[in-house]
């Protein structure tokens, strides 16, 4: 069994949260009390039939005004695969709730109201997937019995989103027809829709291949924490603790640590307490090396085949999150893997329009929401990849030095 | 080419990477310990994630006075075979101090007051993070919840204040007063904690096996009769073969009727029940809608 992280965007109106209602609903993950407590709120705000959508609304503001303001994590699992579902709000000014939903999800489901066709969210949700590089899209095509399961109108929003797939380069995209209400397409194959011959969504989601999205060859460790027992049978131990965001570590490998780079080679790699033959990404684990050399939190262990960038001056399209704008030469804190160094934010090169990808110059501040391509300076070198090359080390946040607020989520370049 | 890592393997490196962020971005963190199956599972975690060192911060519990005698027993036990430091501090001496007012009622509960308690010893200790078991899977407040929670000089959670929590980058700068709660086990369901103990083969209470127990049958719940609960006129109490699904206060949590003696047989009567953890054990939920929303905003874990 392995694990799947997905995120669901769209709107109450296109049926997200009855979407996620039902994929927990039909695989048995929504218990006897959870569901009386949604039968009691339905009877309470005067629908008669069970309404699914509100078995994801968490807080009491969102569950009055019927809307979700925040990411929600959901779980469920079938005898393939555990999910965690990310449920993340689809309106323009919940862009930066999407884009922390859609930072962790190696798959996006984007909901298409098939009345509607594809629409300017629609292209938003694209755009912001492409943008955090998720690797695998899924339209489903809802609400298709509000259109008698046409097979015709299905096929031309194909044609149609195909577009917009191919002008934003994402590789990966499913197309299915469902109905979220009714459950059409969801587990079981629809009656309904005999000319679509593609999978249900639960059988996509429990086996589409994820393991070649982890990156085995560019090696990246940052290191977190040093362990240093000094008790008397380990008194020169010295283990650097950290995870394998990407590649493999073993033991002779040839290591240099950077910011500083300093060579040395692996002695040992440990993953809890017991020596390893190699340690791989996602694990965490602990390198020891044969020089004693002065290595922190923050320096980045590498193996001498794939050096990533190290530099104080870093271009970046960034989310901003904050609801003080995002001026020329205000200073952050940069926060990359365990690292953070202060910076200024010199230039805001151009704004991109998130419903169309048009580029916008001559922008003087950022607001909430607003994504924006940004030059940095840092106060000392920082070790990173460009996000669209090593998704797993190219993300990083701002924080404001006073508020201490996290203000930005980076994808550096 | 690596061997394929399994979900618990997954989990468990997301929750270490956690633990190692909490010991190297703050000062003076500390593992909030209640000798409940989560927090056992976090001491696992946390062995795990500093070995061969000793874990780099104390175990702390906040004791209601209304707990399980197995599980004080336990804790005891636990902190000293790992030579952790325990620090216990009571609800029962903030009461005293603080001239705070006791529940009343059947199953009058400690459980809001301790709050005041955990904050007191947040403020002795100038506890800057304090890392607590909350998965969530468990109520829909926390399904809300960041795994790094900023709480202000009250302990209080403003969910509209929330941060951004994007890949694994963690943010856990505070003003002075301020301190974050910390839920590794974020992402864990109730299943894969009972996996994971399974797997690792870590000893538990023995409460959370069967045993015969005296308990107050007070509609679907079984409560243990204790001095802690009011036992009414006409109240049923009977002898049943019982164990914890949970482990939380004598006044609040209720046991399940069970002959599960080992953890496989756990496993495989949560799989078959059809209600949820919280559903079938917190008396405590079931006030209101928004309950634990509440309670976290004043500042319970």
């Amino acid at each position: 069994m392995d694990l799947l992280r997905f995120i669901t965007a769209g709107s109450v109106d296109d049926g997200k949260s009855t979407l996620i209602g039902r994929l927990l609903y039909d695989t048995d993950s929504i218990k006897v009390d959870q569901l009386a407590t949604i039968q009691k709120q339905s009877k309470n705000k005067g629908e008669g039939e069970i309404d699914l959508a509100l078995f994801t609304d968490g807080l009491r503001a969102e569950r009055e005004q019927g809307i979700t303001i925040d990411v929600a994590y959901k779980y469920f699992n079938t005898e393939k695969r555990k999910f965690i579902i990310a449920d993340a709000p689809g309106h323009i000014q919940y862009t930066r709730n999407m884009v922390t939903g859609a930072s962790n999800s190696d798959l996006i489901i984007i909901l298409i109201d098939a009345r509607l066709g594809v629409i300017e969210q629609t292209r938003r949700h694209s755009i912001i997937a492409s943008l955090l590089q998720i690797p695998h899209v899924v339209v489903t095509i809802n609400k298709m019995d509000m259109v008698d399961f046409s097979e015709e109108v299905y096929n031309n929003i194909v044609i149609e989103y195909s577009k917009i797939a191919k002008q934003l380069n994402i590789k990966d995209v499913t197309f299915i027809p469902i109905s979220a209400l009714n459950g059409d397409n969801i587990v079981t194959p629809s009656e309904n829709t005999p000319w679509f011959k593609g999978e249900t969504l639960l059988h996509l989601l429990e086996n589409i291949n994820i393991s070649n999205d982890i990156n085995l060859t560019d090696s990246r460790f940052p290191v977190q924490y040093v362990i240093r027992p000094q008790s008397d049978d380990l008194h020169d131990y010295r283990g650097y603790a950290g995870k394998v965001v990407s590649g493999t570590y073993k033991r002779g490998d040839k290591v240099t640590v950077l910011p500083d780079g300093i060579d040395s080679v692996i002695e040992a790699v440990e993953v809890h307490g017991e020596e390893v033959e190699e340690a791989f990404a996602p694990q965490s684990a602990v390198i020891r090396l044969k020089d004693d050399i002065d290595i922190n939190r923050g320096d980045m262990i590498v193996t001498k085949n794939s050096i990533p960038k190290v530099s104080q001056d870093i271009e970046a399209t960034l989310c901003w999150m904050d609801s003080r704008p995002l001026v020329p030469g205000n200073k952050y804190l940069l926060q990359v893997q365990s690292k953070r160094v202060r910076c200024i934010v010199k230039e805001i090169n151009f704004k991109l329009d998130v419903n169309t990808l048009e580029r916008q110059d001559n922008i003087e501040q950022a607001g909430l929401n607003d994504v924006v391509h940004v030059t940095l300076k840092t106060a000392s070198p920082i070790v990173f990849d460009s996000y669209n090359a090593i998704r797993a080390n190219g993300g990083a946040i701002l924080i404001d030095e006073t508020a201490h607020t996290t203000v930005a989520g980076c994808m550096l370049q | 080419m690596p061997s394929k890592l399994d979900y618990l393997d997954l989990l468990e490196a997301e929750s270490i990477h956690i633990m190692r962020e909490v010991a190297g971005q703050f000062e003076r963190p500390a593992l909030l310990f209640s000798g409940g199956k989560d927090s056992i599972t976090l001491v696992q975690l946390a062995l795990k994630a500093f070995k061969p060192g000793k874990i780099p911060f104390p175990l702390v519990h906040i004791d209601t006075g209304h707990n399980f005698p197995e599980a004080l027993e336990y804790r005891d036990r636990l902190a000293n075979e790992l030579g952790a430091k325990l620090i216990v501090r009571n609800v029962e001496d903030t009461i005293k101090a603080k001239g705070l007012k006791e529940p009343v009622g059947k199953f009058a509960s400690r459980n809001a007051l301790q709050s005041y308690t955990l904050l007191d010893t947040i403020e002795e200790f100038g506890f800057d993070a304090c890392i607590g078991g909350a998965r969530r899977d468990e109520e829909k407040a926390r399904a809300k919840e960041r795994i790094f929670s900023v709480r202000d000089e009250f302990g209080q959670w403003d969910p509209k204040k929330q941060r951004p929590e994007l890949w694994n980058l963690y943010n856990g700068k505070i003003s002075k007063g301020e301190n974050v709660r910390v839920f590794p086990i974020s992402n864990w369901v109730e299943l894969d904690v009972w996996n994971y103990i399974k797997r690792e083969g870590v000893e538990l209470p023995s409460i959370y096996f069967t045993h015969e127990r005296e308990v107050l049958v007070y509609g679907e719940h079984l409560v243990s009769t204790s001095p802690f609960i009011r036992i009414d006129e006409g109240d049923v109490i009977e002898k049943r073969h019982v164990r914890y699904r949970t482990v939380g206060d004598m006044t609040c949590t209720a046991a399940v009727e069970s002959t599960a003696s080992n953890i496989d047989d756990i496993i495989s009567e949560i799989n078959r029940t059809n209600i949820s953890e919280r559903g079938e054990t917190r008396i405590d939920d079931q006030v209101s809608e928004a309950a634990m929303e509440d309670r976290k905003k004043n500042g319970y874990f």
